[in-house]
């Protein structure tokens, strides 16, 4: 390692001497930088996990556009539409189909345990709304109080729903009535739900009181193949007669509601918070390691400016240190987070997950802060006289 | 040396120490020509200010008032290059030997030839390794500070302030670690080096068994020149 080192920085490593000279002293800092790592880590993975079960639903489903009221900022929130925009929509040249979606929250009996579920109400005859994998369970739907359901529900023992399948139904109590679950999907609940479940829209008006099947939440649009989404919005919100109407591409309310979720409520902003108190603190840190080594060996550098060594070498050195500091500690840093965002899974059921981008990204960023905290703290020593040092 | 002044000129030289109320003066008026090639010995009470001078010629404090000329370069207000190419032309020997801790004995000894730029830095090693060979040092070329007793530590200080062929030595109580007979060995080894090599050596010491081989002894009160043997 030291020859490789020397070869590669053209003089002796005297960082990586200096680390690993003193080993109690390299744990201690190792320790530290991995402390702020899965800070950093397990702030953005709860972050992270809101953008994941906020775009989950939106998954299950495949259109160019959404129509939707203009309070709807989520797929759960908001007015209806009126289905007649639907068919006005329709005149548009590049509108192949639309149908309307039906979205209302249901409580599940199992068992001994209650689930909140997201219901979506959804034609049977025009399957190529839904995802592809769930295209081939469409027809179960026509059966009446038929349904398929969330298998990575909260509260849904895992074998149960593993069994669940079109040869072994299995029937859940909502509402008083009886509801044959014909297939499973995988989804997984979020922070305000459990999982979802879907049926065609003549079950939802059984299961969801006080709605009609002439006003769903949302209506969806198919477009011809090539159709610019974007291009096709901007026309449709000339040609609907209601202006307030909120007429985007599917990706776009995807990515709204997303936003929409971190900026504007509560808990996504408490995570936002989260995110910047880890990365605050997480530097805090690091400058303090940073710090505390420099002064550790600021007699060893005042001997080097004696002789005649410039800043830029003693920086060399500290930025070779913070080099290996930042790159060693996200080794335990990203274990331990991993290990304690698997657990959080576990417990939440929650998608909480550590991508290799998001460790990509940490990673960066203690190197960053490393080597600005280590170029900060040799600042005291730029400044002083050789002679102060000793 | 094309320039064929003296080693250092120092005139009318005032230094102080704090700020405002605390601000004291610890050098006055300080006047001193060192001539290339000689062995100086600066001695004094503590706190006479022999250290601050040394440290004022030696590029590592920064002059505040009067002249230092250094290899016929002024000290005075001199911008951080010229202060950083002077330094690599000198070789200092600290008090405590200011080693660095983490590197081997040749190692710190290679670090007084590394910081001259545009170096075959292939031969370091091997000069490294000849100069504590010269200190009597040979058989623990590979080992670490910590593991070497005082005087070796010293001896490997020297080397590393040698190994360069410095045009001015500076040596601040070299001997002070050290018993009486090393101290003595390691002044003699300074004194021959820099005779053969034609070194100007400047050294505080306390040590009065080190006279007899100054050169010239200059005595410092209270940050006055007070006595000087090779004065006239």
């Amino acid at each position: 390692m030291t020859g490789l080192l020397a070869r590669l920085l053209g003089r002796l490593p005297i960082g990586w001497l200096q680390l690993t000279h003193n080993r109690g002293r390299l744990v201690a800092a190792l320790a530290g930088v991995a402390f702020a790592d899965v800070l950093v880590f397990v702030q953005l993975a709860i972050m992270g996990s809101m953008s994941i079960a906020t775009g989950r639903p939106y998954d299950f489903f495949q259109a160019g556009i959404m129509i939707s009221a203009a309070d709807a900022d989520s797929l759960t929130d908001g007015s209806n539409v009126a289905r007649q925009w639907l068919f006005q929509a329709l005149v548009h040249p590049e509108v192949t189909a639309g149908m309307p979606l039906f979205v209302g929250s249901v409580t599940v009996q199992r068992g001994g345990s209650t689930m909140t579920l997201t219901a979506f109400g959804v034609d049977p005859a025009q399957p190529a709304f839904l995802d592809p994998a769930l295209r081939p369970a469409a027809e179960l739907l026509t059966l009446p109080d038929s349904g398929i359901i969330d298998r990575l529900t909260r509260g849904l023992m895992p074998d149960e729903a593993a069994a669940i399948g079109p040869a072994t139904p299995s029937a859940f109590e909502i509402r008083g009535r009886t509801l044959t679950m014909y297939d499973g999907f995988d989804g997984g609940g979020g922070f305000g739900v459990d999982g979802y479940l879907i049926v065609s829209d003549q079950t939802f008006l059984k299961i969801v009181q006080n709605r009609q099947s002439t006003a769903p939440d949302h209506v969806l649009l198919a477009l011809k193949p090539g159709a610019d989404a974007v291009r096709v919005s901007a026309e449709l919100r000339q040609l609907v007669s209601d202006k307030s109407l909120r007429i985007r591409p599917y990706a776009q309310a995807r990515a709204d509601d997303i936003a929409y979720q971190q900026t504007r409520r509560p808990t996504g902003i408490i995570f936002g918070f989260g995110v910047v108190i880890g990365i605050l603190v997480g530097l805090v840190i690091v400058y303090q390691v940073l710090s505390t080594d420099v002064a550790d060996h600021i007699r060893e550098y005042a001997t080097f400016k004696a002789m005649g060594y410039r800043q830029r070498f003693l920086l060399g050195i500290v930025l070779e240190e913070a080099l290996i500091l930042a790159a060693l500690g996200a080794v335990p840093g990203y274990l331990v987070a991993r290990a304690l965002v698997g657990g959080m899974r576990q417990m939440t059921n929650l998608p909480l997950e550590l991508g290799a981008r998001t460790a990509v990204a940490v990673l960066v960023g203690t190197i960053v802060a490393c080597a600005l905290s280590g170029a900060l703290a040799t600042r005291r020593l730029a400044a002083a006289d050789p002679a102060e040092l000793f | 040396m094309p320039d064929a002044g003296p080693a250092i000129a120092v005139a009318g030289l005032n230094h102080w120490f704090g700020r405002g109320e605390a601000k004291k003066q610890a050098i006055f008026d300080v006047d001193l020509k060192v001539a290339r090639g000689s062995l100086t010995v600066l001695m004094g009470p503590s706190g006479s200010g022999k250290t601050t001078l040394l440290t004022l010629m030696g590029c590592l404090r920064k002059v505040q008032d009067g002249s230092v000329r250094l290899l016929g370069q002024e000290l005075a207000h001199a911008p951080e290059p010229r202060l950083v190419a002077l330094r690599r032309r000198l070789g200092f020997i600290f008090q405590a030997h200011n080693l660095h801790e983490s590197l081997t004995a040749r190692q710190n000894v290679q670090m007084g030839l590394q910081v001259r730029p545009g170096r075959d830095r292939a031969g370091d090693s091997t000069a490294a390794a000849h100069m504590l060979g010269l200190l009597g040092l040979s058989d623990r070329l590979d080992y670490l500070p910590a593991n070497l007793s005082g005087g070796q530590k010293q001896r490997v200080a020297i080397a590393r302030a040698l190994v360069g062929n410095p045009d001015v030595v500076f040596a601040d109580e070299p001997t002070a670690a050290l018993d009486r007979d090393s101290g003595l060995n390691v002044v003699q080894l300074l004194k021959r080096l820099g005779k053969a090599r034609g070194t100007t050596t400047v050294m505080v010491t306390h040590d009065n068994r080190i006279l007899e081989l100054a050169d010239r002894i200059v005595t410092l009160e209270d940050g006055r020149i007070v006595g000087d043997s090779g004065a006239g």
